[in-house]
């Protein structure tokens, strides 16, 4: 309701000035009204803020080029960002992500010490994994496109609010999403309280559906594949819904410090299952197939469909400072602590100093990261806790994302100044990250159920 | 109970000084040429940041923190 009532005030604040500078009174007393409808539009609202009053543009624009080892995963990435500044602190911001994914992921079954097949997610077809190999689904290709918008403006003195939108579509995924926020200054604007509130509607579509959790993966070639692979199929598409809210305190320390604090609440409801990982079911029975893949009347690997709890809550707690030191240079430290009801927490550590040698700039930057696995990972399941396919539990992942890891992360950044506006900047980054967790028995016992996976990162931006 | 009691006491305390220490804290107006530098932005780079975001939350189980830690797409 004060929102509302403030951004009315705004607007009657921007026609009153129009008014004199023109003279035509009753041309701009119709645009007040149309004006104020069009902030109901984030696009429109930007669009008849930008008639009426004059600021400057900055682009941004950005390629990330992210290869992980192994041929793995590897992505470009570019972006394009617009960001425009009025003259009275409003600020409007456009940004367009391109996505392009190719590689194999690994798919959560343990190397075996014979041949692995797999079902791909839509049925259509076999992907396998040799000896000792850990299996990966190398049918993982996407292209995504991002859209946003952001606008942010005071209210008065004291006050800023900002609105946005966005939305993210790529093959088997859409993303729809909504923020807003208000700010408010204290203390000669030396500290400010955030409170932002985002909404995403997201709709996953596998081609071939979504996978019925725990439900066992139909193996190519055996009888009655296609009323089996139906069988592990529940919806054609599902949704999730996340809702976050972050409440934040900046406050500046002194002449040369700034430090933020946030606590953010995320809870996300709905499909949270990954459609393409599955879990190996080891046998248990003593014998020259014990810690091997259990098998079914068929002699195929028995292999069940991930399935996680269909509701998340996550705490982050994130502060960060920055520091100018008298040189001139920058240091950038920040910490965040994040727990979660999947049993999940973690600890993120990242430290960036920035160089600041005239024209140009180098920025080392060192991150590291530590988390516990969730409750309900499984590296594999045991031939007793798949109880001849009624399994004793409701929840299982192997999504190595979801285990004990660590991570660390060693980059370095190169800015160059062409002019007061224009900037040029590489980054090279170098990402390692290592899990760990229950080594098996048995014949797993000497597989490498934790290879670690490395992943490098370049960038290149241009700002003008 | 007196754990509680004390925890609250010294909860109390706590937001007391935060607050009091928060209004001696802080710059003049006219101090503010370095905090008004670009690089000393708490996020001076959103488009490296954007991009640094997407990679972890790909590639972990945690996400956001400096911002809405929410999703938009499929890669998690």
């Amino acid at each position: 309701m004060q929102l509302n009532q403030a951004i009315q005030k705004n607007h009657e604040n921007q026609t009153k000035q129009i008014e004199p500078i023109d003279g035509k009174t009753s041309r701009f007393k119709k645009i007040a009204p149309a004006l104020a409808a069009a902030s109901c539009s984030l696009l429109g609202m930007g669009q008849a803020l930008a008639q009426e009053n004059d600021g400057a543009w900055k682009f941004d624009i950005a390629t990330l080029f992210y290869a992980e080892s192994d041929s793995r995963v590897s992505a470009i990435e570019p972006v394009f960002n617009a960001t425009k500044t009025y003259n009275d602190g409003e600020v409007l911001n456009y940004k367009l992500v391109f996505d392009t994914l190719t590689g194999a992921s690994p798919n959560g079954a343990t190397p075996s010490d014979t041949v692995q097949t797999f079902t791909t997610p839509s049925g259509n077809g076999s992907y396998s994994a040799q000896a000792g190999e850990t299996p990966l689904d190398d049918t993982f290709k996407d292209t995504r496109g991002a859209a946003s918008v952001n606008w942010s403006a005071p209210l008065n003195r004291d006050w800023e609010y900002s609105a946005g939108a966005y939305g993210s579509k790529e093959y088997d995924y859409l993303s729809l999403g909504l923020n807003g926020g208000l700010k408010r200054y204290f203390n000669q604007k030396n500290t400010a309280l955030n409170f932002g509130l985002a909404f995403s509607s997201d709709m996953i579509e596998p081609e071939g559906g979504n996978p019925l959790g725990l439900s066992r993966m139909a193996i190519p070639g055996e009888p009655g594949f296609q009323t089996n692979f139906d069988a592990s199929r529940e919806d054609s598409s599902d949704n999730k819904t996340i809702i976050d809210a972050l409440f934040g305190v900046t406050q500046v320390i002194n002449a040369k410090t700034i430090m933020q604090f946030n606590y953010g609440l995320s809870l996300s409801d709905g499909y949270l299952n990954d459609p393409f990982k599955v879990l190996s079911v080891i046998e248990t029975t003593a014998g020259p197939n014990y810690g091997g893949n259990l098998k079914d009347v068929n002699a195929n690997n028995i292999y069940l469909y991930e399935a996680r709890p269909d509701s998340r809550m996550k705490h982050s707690f994130y502060w960060q400072t920055k520091y100018a030191l008298a040189n001139g240079d920058v240091i950038d430290g920040s910490y965040r602590f994040m727990l979660d009801d999947w049993g999940i927490n973690s600890h993120t550590f990242d430290f960036r100093y920035r160089w600041n040698l005239g024209d140009s700039y180098l920025e080392p930057h060192l991150r590291y990261y530590l988390q516990s696995e969730a409750d309900f990972y499984k590296r594999y399941i045991t031939e007793d806790e798949y109880n001849g396919g009624v399994p004793s539990f409701q929840e299982a992942s192997a999504d190595e994302r979801l285990s004990d890891m660590d991570a660390i992360t060693i980059g370095l950044k190169y800015g160059y100044k062409i002019s007061k506006d224009q900037e040029i900047n590489l980054r090279a980054e170098y990402y390692m990250q290592s899990h760990s967790g229950d080594n098996g028995f048995g014949k797993l016992a000497s597989q490498d159920l934790y290879p670690d996976s490395n992943a490098v990162i370049f960038q290149i931006g241009y700002s003008f | 109970m007196n754990l509680t009691r004390a925890g609250k006491l010294s909860s109390l305390l706590l937001i007391t000084l935060l607050a009091s220490a928060c209004s001696n804290l802080g710059v003049k107006p006219w101090e503010r040429d370095t905090l008004a530098r670009p690089d000393m932005q708490l996020i001076h780079d959103p488009v490296e940041a954007g991009l640094d975001d997407h990679i972890y939350f790909s590639k972990e189980a945690s996400s956001g923190g400096r911002g809405f830690g929410g999703g938009g797409c499929g890669c998690n």
